[in-house]
């Protein structure tokens, strides 16, 4: 008995060690600090204020708004996108390929996010790639400038959290008896009714957990909104490196770090709430 | 008798694999029609094109005189109860059966009143709010029949239902679904490879070998008067011989069998002397030790090799004195044949009336 708790213990530990010295230790550290003030004369005390900077300055909390509108925007757009992916994969193409469909659609995350926003930069600038195909056409006149806009931001964003949708509705999918569809048909459903009342219900856990997953990813992102959303797309993220980097005020940095994860958070439980789907069950 | 399905020259082929070959029938309206085969002979195939679930590759399929040609599934007067049933686990009991009734457009109060009645009818009744999880699997099967009868369907069809439940449920379930179709008039299209399903429930039963129909016909004369080979050996127990014909008219032949021994038994056509047969002979067609004043009977010895004790259903293993082949001969069990032990030497008879004989091809 001894000699199994030893052996649980020796076992648990890096991770115990990893979870406490990197993700504990550093979050107290950051609550400690969010909660401290430096004076202009330099003295440090406890304090709300940098708490309350971010609801007296409109540009903090507007900013916070906006991600958190177009995070919950962009999982929703993902959502639209992968489901009918996911059901061609699982249940229209034939088995043989849905492999390699699936490798297909792992390819693009082989490279880093970094290259992969290059890359849709070289195809949308002003200079770009699309530009210069449609002045070929005749279609434009004049370059546009695509990049820098919201819409090719969250087009961006979109596409980076494709996969982490797609690969929990595809498991989802995959356990859906064909039967249960052919039956809503055979019992008179059309095509929406068996989406909504049959395909839908069964892939919840799947959706809820996709959701969280591309919601924590987009509204923690910062390298896409920063490079394809330009200056006039603020992302919340952006606030805290700014505050961190720019600023070198790291107390009000910890402060809006917290922000976001109380944000983050309480959004995922209201997720949970509105689907009543329970955590255990989706992570599963 | 009006015709509630009729099938005419359906056609079907996957790739180079022709599932279901030209075959046509006609149902007629209340009756319960049995399609029985073994696994891979194309009746699910048939069945689903009778859904609308696949499409023929040639051929009609009329339901009440209407052609289906072209028609989607959720638009046809037929509903199919699939062999794991597909009940819809996200819903209840109620929401389940009231399904097909809501893509209708109905109100709510004829819903609520038609699914009540309905679940009365399966010996249900309260059980609108269970899960579908919370059910034993005969109530499950009822509330698969429920839901689909709920729809009225011109014809019912149903994908080998029985297929999962344990054999002493599926022996129940047998005679109920038997009960219920008479009670509700249905007709009921059945496909099972359970041959005793098939007899037990069907009013006719066709039986489907390699995408073609042998035979259609009444449950007794397709034991007692199988018309092909196949039919013989698949529909009951069967024991058979191959031999030459020595003599024969136009109602009787005598028969020599490979090991020498001579049968008469009744043909159902001519044959000319010396063309090869198979005989068929039923294990209660045959008599253990008969009577010696029965003088019509077929007679030869046989080794006793074993006996399969099964209830009711007890046979002998047997092999004839000179012959290197097994039989298998009803053994009543009545106390009077206690005496057989292994290895015993007995007389069998058999009446010429009950040989089932097919020229070889």
């Amino acid at each position: 008995m001894r000699h199994r708790q030893w052996a649980l213990f020796f076992f648990l530990s890096p991770v115990v060690l990893w979870l406490f010295l990197l993700i504990v230790l550093p979050h107290i550290d950051l609550l400690i600090m969010s909660f401290r003030y430096e004076d202009f004369d330099g003295q440090v005390s406890w304090s709300f204020k940098n708490y309350l900077n971010f609801f007296k300055e409109p540009i903090y909390w507007l900013t916070f708004v906006r991600t958190a509108i177009y995070s919950i925007l962009v999982t929703f757009l993902t959502f639209v996108i992968a489901l009918p992916v996911a059901f061609y994969i699982t249940k229209v193409v034939n088995p043989k390929y849905q492999g390699f469909l699936l490798v297909l659609l792992l390819l693009p995350f082989w490279v880093s996010e970094l290259v992969r926003v290059y890359g849709w930069m070289i195809l949308l600038r002003e200079s770009g790639v699309i530009n210069h195909f449609l002045l070929k056409l005749g279609i434009l006149n004049q370059p546009i400038e695509m990049l820098y806009r919201d819409a090719t931001m969250i087009l961006g964003l979109v596409y980076t959290s494709m996969l982490f949708m797609v690969v929990p509705i595809t498991s989802v999918l995959d356990s859906l008896d064909n039967s249960l569809i052919e039956a809503a048909y055979d019992l008179g459903a059309n095509m929406w009714t068996i989406l909504f009342k049959i395909i839908i219900p069964h892939a919840t856990p799947g959706i809820v957990s996709g959701s969280i997953v591309v919601f924590m990813l987009t509204l923690g992102n910062y390298l896409t909104p920063n490079l394809m959303g330009g200056k006039n797309s603020l992302w919340f993220t952006e606030q805290i490196y700014n505050q961190f980097i720019a600023s070198f005020n790291w107390n009000q940095g910890s402060a809006f770090g917290f922000l976001l994860l109380v944000l983050s958070s309480i959004l995922v439980w209201l997720g949970l709430k509105l689907t009543r789907q329970d955590l255990k069950k989706v992570v599963q | 008798m009006q015709i509630a399905l009729s099938v005419k020259q359906v056609t079907k082929a996957f790739d180079d694999f022709v599932a279901v070959n030209n075959v046509s029938f006609d149902v007629a309206d209340g009756s319960f029609f049995s399609i029985l085969g073994p696994s891979g002979c194309g009746k699910t195939t048939l069945l689903r094109m009778i859904a609308g679930l696949t499409e023929p590759a040639s051929g009609t399929i009329e339901i009440r005189g209407k052609s289906m040609l072209g028609i989607s599934p959720n638009k046809r007067p037929v509903n199919l109860i699939f062999q794991h049933l597909a009940l819809f686990p996200m819903m209840n009991v109620g929401e389940n059966i009231a399904f097909g009734l809501r893509r209708r457009g109905e109100t709510k109060a004829i819903i609520n009143k038609k699914v009540k009645t309905i679940l009365e009818r399966v010996d249900l009744a309260g059980f609108d709010s269970k899960k579908i999880d919370q059910l034993s699997g005969g109530q499950k099967q009822r509330v698969a029949i429920a839901r689909c009868l709920v729809l009225e369907p011109a014809v019912l069809l149903l994908d080998e239902p029985l297929g999962a439940l344990d054999l002493k449920l599926r022996e129940q379930m047998k005679v109920e679904l038997k009960k219920l179709q008479a009670k509700v008039g249905t007709t009921f299209v059945y496909i099972t490879h359970d041959q005793s399903e098939a007899l037990v429930m069907s009013d006719q039963v066709a039986v489907m070998n390699q995408g073609v129909f042998e035979q259609i016909d009444t449950p007794q004369n397709l034991y007692n008067h199988p018309e092909t080979p196949f039919v013989a050996q698949f529909v009951g127990d069967n024991n058979a011989w191959s031999g030459r014909i020595r003599k024969c008219d136009d109602k009787t032949a005598e028969i020599e069998t490979a090991e020498g021994t001579r049968f008469h038994t009744k043909v159902r056509v001519m044959l000319k002397p010396g063309a090869e047969v198979d005989l068929f002979l039923r294990p209660e067609a045959m008599l253990i030790q008969p009577d010696p004043s029965l003088t019509r009977l077929n007679r030869f010895e046989v080794i006793v090799k074993d006996l399969l004790f099964d209830g009711a259903n007890s046979r002998l293993l047997a092999h004839p004195l000179h012959a290197d082949m097994e039989l298998l001969i009803a053994l009543p069990q009545t106390r009077q044949y206690d005496y057989i032990q292994k290895n015993d030497k007995i007389e069998i008879g058999w009446d010429e009336k009950s040989g089932i004989c097919f020229p070889r091809n």
